[in-house]
């Protein structure tokens, strides 16, 4: 193992944070992301509504501020509810909102937006006349879900799922800033302790890109699967 | 101005966060965020064209670095980058006794540097996909009219190429304007730093942060209502033909 | 290890922690900021060690209770106290009056001076508002320091915020600030000790006005957990009198 004036193993453990944050923050956008297209496409004009306001907030405020907000804010506001709850009826309980809780909600939150938005474009990009030939062979709507509208959907959301995915795996950085010990974190404090700054900070962003080549490669396989039946238009 | 001062005197009597001291400080740091972001936009697109344009080059020695750079200044957190730039020049032996060290004292240059080779990596992405997807039918109207390759440039390839990045660019400006949210890590007092003073000297972070997401958000929406108008003044050509 | 434990918080998406109201003094979890050597700092292999730490640890094994070090940077250490991340502060806060309006202090349990350091051919002979004119001043963000620079001198000087006092330190080696003003124990440790060893105090150390000074470091509680804050007075009292305070204190400032 490379020593690094025994930073190495700590570097190690920040890359596995960094990627665990990027995972899990992706699933929650992702799910974020589907619903919110699914609101946003609602006839209900409340759903309709709250899509918009919330795709136009979340892509109007800065990452790092809407990270403190709920960092540093999302913690005093779950406490007024547990202190509420501890005068009202003597419920002592705490909720413990740490870095990594509210890296991943702040970050799945954002990107929710932005996954919402090409979520919709997909979904919308899948012709009508399928999903009425699907309904015409009896298909129930969870069967047309399934079989018709999310496989066709997914080839037109896939570039903009990718692109999201590599913005998000960048935005990850911006945990260091509210504490969370990441890659980048690590490689601040090591690059202050042991001034090296270049050192530590090239290979932290050669770890960024070694991620990132790897997802673009997983990427263009996905999209192959889902391209099946479609000719690559030049 | 004296009565203004008085007036807001009165409306923030009964604040103990908004004084007009933190204000102020909200306002220096809208200053800075805009100089810094607009100065990083401005540089960054001006580098932009000549290396997009070498892009596509038919050389490897010339198309490969371009293509290396926009790479690894895409595929990098801003962060990281911000970090390189102003801790590392420091360390470049001597620097403290040379002319540049006038400039880079300060965190304002290692961040406007930082700031303008991310932008400019993105935006040669932005140009190269615009100029590369020019009509043929364009070119060869040019090339039958015997134009120059300077003159087909300058009057038909760029222009187009402009206009089709127009959304793009729109998006990479609104881009840059949250990524410089991060100025404030190297203690530079932008918008964010002003708000991250105010929570820490009063501990409220709502009044701190949600003030400041609301002046963003302000900002934003002004750069998207810039970029619509712009559209559909030089746009007004490609949409479909109403009817 | 600590992976596994991250993994386990985020995968619940938060941990619910059930407490007894007003019970006994049980177990606590203590918020530290670090790096602030020689009070609490990290060994390269990710330990916590210092002043603080040491103390802290042997008050818990006084007062029979285990603790847990929590690491919270410092500008969200007093929100994070009341948010109940942890129970207590120990990180070389001074108890002023200010703070006293948010949190329950222990008595000062060590009352060091703040002072400016400076590069050794600095031309500043005594800080004051000309000499501190157009010059860059640098102190952590939201520390007594901060208040007490940014009040006095704001309008003349540069002041540049960081959220940590390693980051303060770099910036002066590399000549971008020209003074910076922190507790004593800190510069001394920080840049008076430095290998290079080109820096100096300037001017009187400073203990007033006790407004922005207070009366030294103490242990930061809740408002509402008074038995526990007096279990840790009762504590430092013992360590004082058996001499473990005495040994801690020349473990860390040996002058």
């Amino acid at each position: 193992m490379i020593d690094l004036h025994g930073y190495g193993p700590r570097l190690l453990e920040g890359a596995l944070v960094t990627i665990e944050l990027a995972v899990l923050s992706l699933i929650l956008a992702v799910l974020l992301g589907l619903a919110t297209a699914s609101a946003k496409m609602s006839r209900n004009w409340v759903l309709h509504r709250l899509g918009t306001v919330y795709t136009t907030v979340i892509r109007g405020v800065p990452d790092l501020v809407l990270m403190m907000l709920l960092f540093f804010g999302g913690q005093i506001g779950i406490n007024m509810f547990t202190d509420w709850l501890y005068y009202q009826f003597d419920i002592d309980i705490f909720i413990n909102v740490n870095e990594f809780v509210a890296g991943v909600c702040t970050i799945g939150l954002i990107f929710g937006a932005y996954m919402g938005e090409t979520f919709r474009g997909a979904f919308l990009a899948v012709e009508s006349g399928q999903i009425e030939a699907g309904r015409a062979y009896g298909m129930s709507h969870a069967l047309v879900f399934r079989r018709i509208r999310f496989p066709q959907m997914m080839r037109h959301a896939l570039p903009g799922l990718s692109n999201n995915w590599m913005v998000l795996l960048k935005t990850t950085a911006l945990v260091s800033v509210i504490g969370l010990s990441d890659m980048v974190r690590v490689a601040a404090e090591a690059s202050k302790a042991t001034r090296e700054p270049f050192t530590f900070m090239i290979i932290v962003a050669a770890i960024y890109l070694l991620i990132a080549s790897v997802s673009e490669w997983g990427f263009a396989r996905l999209q192959k699967r889902y391209d099946v039946g479609f000719e690559e238009v030049n | 101005m004296e009565s203004l001062t008085n007036w807001l005197d009165n409306l923030l009597a009964d604040n103990s966060i908004f004084t007009l001291q933190t204000l102020s400080y909200y306002g220096d740091g809208l200053v800075t965020t805009v100089q810094l972001v607009f100065l990083s936009l401005i540089i960054g697109l001006v580098l932009a064209i000549p290396l997009a344009l070498a892009r596509g080059s038919k050389r490897a020695w010339i198309r490969l670095p371009i293509f290396f750079y926009c790479y690894v200044f895409r595929g990098t957190p801003l962060l990281v980058q911000l970090y390189l730039i102003y801790y590392g020049v420091v360390f470049v032996e001597g620097i403290q006794d040379t002319w540049l060290w006038v400039i880079l004292e300060k965190p304002f240059v290692p961040a406007l540097i930082a700031f303008t080779l991310n932008t400019c990596a993105y935006t040669t992405e932005i140009f190269r996909g615009a100029i590369k997807s020019t009509p043929r039918g364009e070119i060869e109207a040019a090339r039958a009219y015997g134009m120059s390759w300077a003159l087909m440039l300058r009057r038909i390839v760029l222009p187009s190429a402009f206009r089709r990045a127009l959304p793009a660019y729109g998006n990479e400006v609104i881009f840059m304007l949250h990524a410089s949210a991060i100025a404030s890590v190297v203690t530079i007092m932008d918008l964010t730093g002003a708000a991250r003073f105010v929570y820490a000297r009063f501990y409220a972070p709502f009044d701190a942060f949600l003030f400041v997401a609301a002046i963003y958000l302000c900002l934003t929406f002004g750069i998207i209502y810039l970029f619509r108008y712009l559209e559909k003044r030089l746009l007004a050509h490609l949409k479909p033909a109403s009817g | 290890m600590k992976f596994s434990k991250l993994l386990s918080i985020g995968v619940l998406g938060a941990s619910m922690v059930a407490g007894v109201a007003n019970a006994e003094v049980r177990d606590i979890r203590i918020g530290v900021d670090v790096p602030y050597k020689p009070m609490e700092y990290r060994t390269p292999d990710g330990e916590l060690t210092g002043f603080d730490i040491d103390l802290g640890n042997a008050m818990c094994a006084e007062i029979g209770i285990q603790c847990e070090w929590v690491v919270q940077g410092w500008d969200g250490i007093i929100p994070g106290l009341q948010a109940r991340k942890y129970d207590a502060i120990m990180s070389s806060m001074t108890i002023n009056e200010q703070r006293r309006e948010q949190v329950l202090f222990s008595e000062p349990y060590i009352t060091p001076p703040s002072a400016w350091f400076a590069p050794t051919d600095t031309e500043i002979e005594t800080p004051n508002e000309e000499t501190l004119e157009g010059k860059t001043v640098g102190v952590q963000r939201g520390t007594l320091q901060d208040n007490y620079v940014t009040d006095m001198y704001g309008d003349v000087a540069d002041v540049n915020r960081y959220a940590t006092a390693d980051d303060m330190v770099l910036d002066m080696d590399s000549g971008r600030l020209d003074i910076v003003f922190l507790d004593f124990p800190i510069g001394k440790s920080t840049l008076l000790d430095s290998e290079a060893g080109n820096y100096q105090t300037v001017g009187e150390k400073i203990t007033e006005p006790k407004e922005y000074f207070g009366e030294g470091f103490g242990i930061a509680f809740r408002q509402r957990d008074e038995a526990l804050a007096e279990a840790f007075n009762e504590a430092l009292a013992t360590l004082k009198e058996n001499g473990t305070y005495e040994e801690i204190h020349t473990r860390y400032f040996s002058e």
